[in-house]
């Protein structure tokens, strides 16, 4: 997630539409598109560069729930809400959750690791009480589940603390766009689990896998990606390319970069084969938040 | 000019003006509460419900904005028209019981007790002070936030706007928050003291405790000091 807002984007962002009036969604589509949040100062340059009153963008904003003023964790939970999910006492649920998360309903945890919200209906009224974290259905969740379900949710990253060897360590990482976790607790690599992105070359669209071991190469993909090939990554999540404006120092191909939990990032070369990879640790508290 | 039927009588009206302005013009009266001169009809309220059209073909609509149209049958106080006002003013009274201007409206309209939960809202969405601060203070400083249930209003992200001047323009023209009920206990009754005679001041016999509001207080008439 870009924590810092660039004045110049928005500027970019509110001119591609030519001061159009019935623009205003648009533009904010992008803007939540780009930071996966609407920012407030984003809002104060798009009220003075579009002539249209804060008033207005603020009830705009407030009112769709696609937008959020807020930023999102890694996490989403979702808890529903719907008429057969209350009755079995999804209000109890969301209680708990609540409790355990320490947010209310349509907040973020500070470390930013779980957004929850309330949905109305998730079409599943048979598995109800039905909660879905990162996508994945929770069926008839009780009062008391809630712990083993956040447990579970986040288990891919629970696997990673448990490594005790300090040579080899793999890390934990989340798109840049829209915070949320790209690990994948399904596949392991040597018991690690790996790092799902969709990925497109030469015409071909396929999800990739890679190993989260640092320094390690190894992918799994849909298609058979010959060596030099620039492949571009794609957010499974937000569909965002994972692009971090820097040229790979060998090969001149674009750098990949992704969020490390705990605050940097990692970048590495688009390149198939080409071994150019930067871990940037500190990159969260230099460039501020 | 149009002609449209009013309450059984034929009124002639300029183009353009609403069925709330005809009615005011010919002496009919609707109550108001979100309306108010100078500023936009926005039609939230309700309560200048009116009913138009004939006989199964008949429907409620808010006065304030729907435009006169030639021919239209008009009823202003039919029973059906009085059993919603007073059911409106019944649920305004429950988002907001402290208010003088609706605690008086639901006097003046027959409204003897609370029903419903009360909210404490001091708001009521009327858009009174948004539509002053837009349409004649040109500031634009307020509006609504959210929709539905969590509707608010307020500045943008409730900071100090950079636009407001204030004037106190928004204060001044609200029905919820200008003035307090005077009665001690509007939670529990409706005093309608400034409506039909009986203002709280002579039952609770507390002179000193009251900030009284009537104007004019018919209790000072008629008990002597």
């Amino acid at each position: 997630m870009k924590t810092r807002m660039n004045p110049e984007d928005i500027f970019r962002i509110v001119d591609k539409y030519d001061g159009r009036h019935g623009a205003i969604i648009s533009i904010l589509e992008d803007i939540q598109a780009e930071y996966h949040f609407l920012p407030r100062e984003a809002l104060k340059i798009v009220a003075s560069r579009t002539g249209r009153s804060l008033v207005d963008i603020c009830a705009l904003a407030t009112f769709y729930r696609s937008f959020s003023l807020e930023p999102r964790g890694r996490h989403m939970v979702s808890v529903c809400m719907g008429t057969a999910c209350h009755v079995r006492k999804s209000p109890d649920v969301l209680k708990d959750f609540e409790q355990h998360l320490g947010v209310r309903a349509g907040e973020t945890t500070g470390d930013k690791e779980f957004s929850l919200s309330t949905v109305n209906c998730l079409g599943a009224c048979a598995l109800g009480p039905v909660t879905v974290i990162d996508g994945e259905y929770y069926r008839n969740v009780k009062k008391g589940d809630v712990a083993s379900i956040l447990e579970h949710a986040c288990r891919a990253e629970n696997i990673l603390k448990m490594t005790d060897d300090e040579r080899i360590f793999a890390v934990s990482v989340s798109c840049p766009n829209c915070n949320r976790s790209l690990m994948t607790h399904e596949h392991l690599m040597d018991g690690y689990p790996m790092v799902r992105v969709t990925a497109s070359f030469r015409r071909k669209h396929g999800w990739v896998r890679l190993s989260s071991l640092y320094g390690d190469y190894r992918i799994e993909s849909e298609y058979d990606i010959p060596r030099g090939a620039v492949v571009h990554f794609f957010c499974p999540s937000c569909h965002a390319e994972l692009r971090s404006g820097r040229l790979c120092a060998d090969c001149d191909a674009p750098m990949i970069v992704l969020l490390v939990r705990g605050g940097g990032t990692v970048q590495f070369c688009s390149r198939r084969g080409c071994k150019e990879h930067m871990l940037d640790l500190v990159g969260e508290e230099t460039t501020g938040s | 000019m149009i002609t449209l039927t009013m309450n059984g009588t034929a009124v002639r009206v300029e183009k353009g003006s609403t069925l709330l302005e005809a009615a005011q013009f010919y002496g009919f009266p609707i109550p108001t509460l979100c309306h108010m001169e100078g500023l936009s009809p926005y039609g939230a309220c309700r309560l200048c419900v009116v009913e138009i059209g004939d006989g199964t073909r008949s429907r409620l609509v808010s006065s304030c904005t729907y435009p006169a149209q030639e021919g239209l049958i008009v009823r202003t106080a039919s029973a059906r028209v009085v059993r919603t006002r007073k059911m409106i003013l019944e649920l305004l009274l429950g988002s907001c019981p402290q208010s003088k201007t609706i605690q008086d409206l639901a006097a003046a309209h027959d409204v003897r007790q609370q029903r419903f939960r009360q909210e404490y809202e001091d708001c009521i969405l009327c858009g009174r002070c948004v539509r002053v601060c837009e349409e004649q203070m040109m500031a634009k400083a307020i509006g609504f936030r959210g929709r539905g249930e969590n509707r608010s209003l307020g500045t943008p992200f409730d900071i100090k706007s950079d636009v407001c001047r204030l004037c106190g323009a928004c204060i001044y023209v609200c029905p919820a928050c200008q003035l307090r009920c005077s009665y001690t206990e509007p939670e529990e009754a409706i005093c309608g003291g400034c409506a039909n005679l009986s203002p709280p001041c002579i039952q609770t016999n507390k002179f000193d405790d009251l900030m009284c509001y009537l104007n004019p207080c018919a209790a000072c008439e008629i008990v002597p000091r």
